[in-house]
């Protein structure tokens, strides 16, 4: 037989994928394998969210070892279906998808915990928790693969169990949300799949290594920069950046208040990290090109989104609203594109994933104890219930960027690299947002907490049991605090993250080891 | 040929995008689901077109003795058809569902989730 004598070592996987190598996919396979547990125990719904906390515990211990060992030796590679790249679907784990990946998959454990108060029986049953654990596999996906068609293909993962979230308990305000929430956001992935279409026409190929070490070499002949401006458009709508936002204003506080934290942690950033590594990784020098593009999107995103905040007085339209502003303050260092401000958007993320979780578990917490979201009517908390006044101090001292609390440093990073680079008007924006941050979350710390209760306001559940919600905030508000007392080790990740950005090659040779080894 | 097909895609975007320029929710469906068939074309000419050669390797060599078509625009399209098809079913019902519980398909009047003329914030206490 002729087909013997074939070596076919040269294309495909011969040795078998040793177990190390499976870490890289766990943080994917685990929530899929739970998400199919869950689906199968779909009645039991007192088991659900023993479950689920298991299943997030483990993947959260898969993204621990998997960050650890990236953190020692580099970027990560595993290639599926034996066919070598760029020809199999890589997944690549390097210092900054599995950060991110760390950070998400925290914040989802603690949601879950919280959603044990917040998701009846009946939410249970419409399937809650295999919709979480969908969403995270999806997520995990997108910040661990090495393939931009699989990134879509996560993408949409992601998306269709967001729409589940979104839409559980179906009441007026649910449906009117997710309507525009999910044509957007579908139109949005669509955009994506079109400049991967050209992108494939362009380079044939989908493997973002393989796209970054040959994006020199046709530059002169293929459309680089359509290409970077539809990523952009298709990404920044992802992130809601301005002005291709509405659709978060429009959505984020009609979900149940545990989904619309998983959302406003999560979501959005998946967008920004989809333009870190498209932008800086596949095109640097269209980047560059767009720098100016992007810096006015950044400062528009912040600063408006930041005065929708100042306009609200529901509680969680506020949050929407701050989450936005934090989108444009790390697409600053986008726009920057030097290591110091791509290490502030980097570590902004993680700040922003953790605090925008935390702020809308607090307003969570805040209906329960205060019988409502309304600034017109909370009031009273902090004489009736200080631990959750001393929550409250913490995380809007963590979204405005005053210390003790995370949103410092990476701000401070974020002005440095700013001046340096000759963009004083940027790092005048940073510091303005987050003076008007500190404005529209005093103004709910002064309304809904210091202030006695307004006459005839309506009073919170007579019985109320806040512990879970404070265990959840405190689990949230230990990294928080840590970050912002010391940094040191969050921004050497993110520095090691925004170098690897910055200088592919590690992430290039860890996908091609035998042409890089030449 | 494949300026024929890019002549197609192009018309597909334009009317994709004038239907999703509508106000009402069933013009942006049919204008999303036109959408996602102009994207899935233009993957498939970016493969580029070749007619009528299957890609299969004879038996005895280890390479194609001729020009085949491209395989992989076809997987890539398979999966975007699929993964667009359920995500429109879903969009459709929740259309649907918006439409029974609004009793509007006019996206200007779907003003449940954020009601005209709320009130600023309290200015004092």
């Amino acid at each position: 037989m002729a087909a013997e004598s074939i070596d076919i070592s040269d294309a495909m996987v011969i040795q078998p994928t040793t177990l190390g190598d499976w870490m890289i996919v766990a943080p994917v396979g685990v929530p899929i394998l739970f998400a199919a547990i869950l689906l199968m125990v779909r009645h039991e719904t007192r088991l659900h969210a023993g479950i689920a906390i298991t299943g997030l515990l483990l993947t959260l211990a898969a993204n621990a070892a998997l960050l650890l060992q990236v953190l020692a030796d580099g970027p990560q590679v595993m290639t599926m279906g034996r066919w070598l790249p760029p020809f199999g679907i890589s997944f690549v784990a390097d210092a900054l998808g599995a950060s991110l990946a760390f950070v998400a998959t925290l914040v989802a454990a603690v949601c879950a915990l919280y959603a044990m108060k917040d998701i009846g029986a009946t939410g249970r049953r419409y399937g809650f928790y295999p919709f979480v654990m969908a969403l995270m596999a999806g997520v995990g996906g997108s910040f661990l693969t090495g393939d931009i068609f699989n990134l879509y293909v996560w993408f949409e993962v992601f998306l269709i169990s967001s729409f589940g979230l979104l839409i559980l308990g179906s009441t007026e305000r649910q449906l009117d949300g997710a309507t525009k929430y999910a044509i957007l956001n579908l139109v949005g992935t669509t955009l994506f799949l079109t400049a991967t279409a050209y992108l494939y026409g362009t380079f044939g190929t989908l493997n973002m290594a393989d796209i970054a070490r040959r994006v020199d070499a046709v530059r002169d002949t293929g459309p680089l920069m359509t290409l970077a401006v539809l990523y952009l458009l298709a990404f920044g709508m992802k992130a809601a950046a301005f002005p291709v936002n509405f659709w978060l204003p429009a959505s984020y506080h009609t979900p149940r208040i545990v989904t619309a934290a998983l959302f406003g942690g999560v979501l959005t950033k998946v967008g920004v990290y989809a333009l870190l590594r498209v932008l800086v990784m596949m095109f640097p020098v269209e980047r560059v090109e767009l720098s100016g593009v992007i810096a006015w999107v950044a400062a528009g995103t912040m600063v408006l989104g930041i005065m929708g905040a100042l306009a609200q007085s529901d509680v969680r339209r506020v949050l929407g609203f701050v989450v936005i502003s934090g989108v444009g303050v790390m697409l600053a260092g986008l726009a920057l594109g030097t290591e110091e401000g791509l290490t502030g958007t980097v570590l902004y993320a993680f700040h922003s994933i953790l605090a925008m979780t935390a702020l809308y578990l607090l307003a969570g917490v805040m209906k329960e104890l205060g019988g409502s979201y309304s600034l017109h009517e909370l009031g009273g908390l902090y004489r009736a219930y200080p631990a959750m006044g001393a929550f409250a101090l913490i995380l809007m001292l963590a979204v405005a960027g005053l210390p003790p609390a995370s949103g410092l440093w990476p701000k401070i990073l974020l002005v440095q690299a700013s001046l340096e680079s000759g963009l004083p008007w940027l790092a005048l924006a940073i510091l303005a947002t987050g003076l008007l941050t500190t404005i529209a979350l005093g103004r709910v710390y002064i309304l809904a907490i210091w202030r006695n209760r307004p006459e005839g306001a309506p009073s919170g559940e007579p019985n109320a049991r806040p512990g879970l919600g404070y265990v959840s905030l405190a689990l949230l508000c230990i990294p928080i605090i840590l970050l912002g007392v010391y940094p040191e080790p969050f921004i050497r990740i993110a520095e090691t993250a925004a170098a690897g950005l910055l200088d592919p090659s590690a992430y290039i040779g860890a996908v091609f080891p035998v042409e890089a080894a030449q | 040929m494949e300026a024929a097909l890019a002549f197609v895609v192009s018309v597909f975007f334009a009317v994709a995008i004038y239907l999703m320029l509508s106000k009402h929710i069933i013009r942006i469906l049919l204008g999303v689901s036109i959408f996602g068939n102009a994207v899935n074309l233009s993957i498939f000419t970016a493969g580029r077109l070749m007619r009528e050669v299957p890609p299969i390797i004879p038996e005895a060599l280890q390479t194609p003795d001729s020009a085949i078509a491209n395989p992989l625009p076809q997987a890539l399209v398979l999966t975007a058809i699929v993964i667009s098809f359920s995500l429109f079913a879903f969009l459709l019902v929740l259309a649907f569902r918006a439409y029974q519980e609004l009793g509007t398909d006019d996206t200007d009047g779907m003003r449940v989730a954020e009601p005209e003329g709320e009130p600023l914030p309290p200015l004092g206490y």
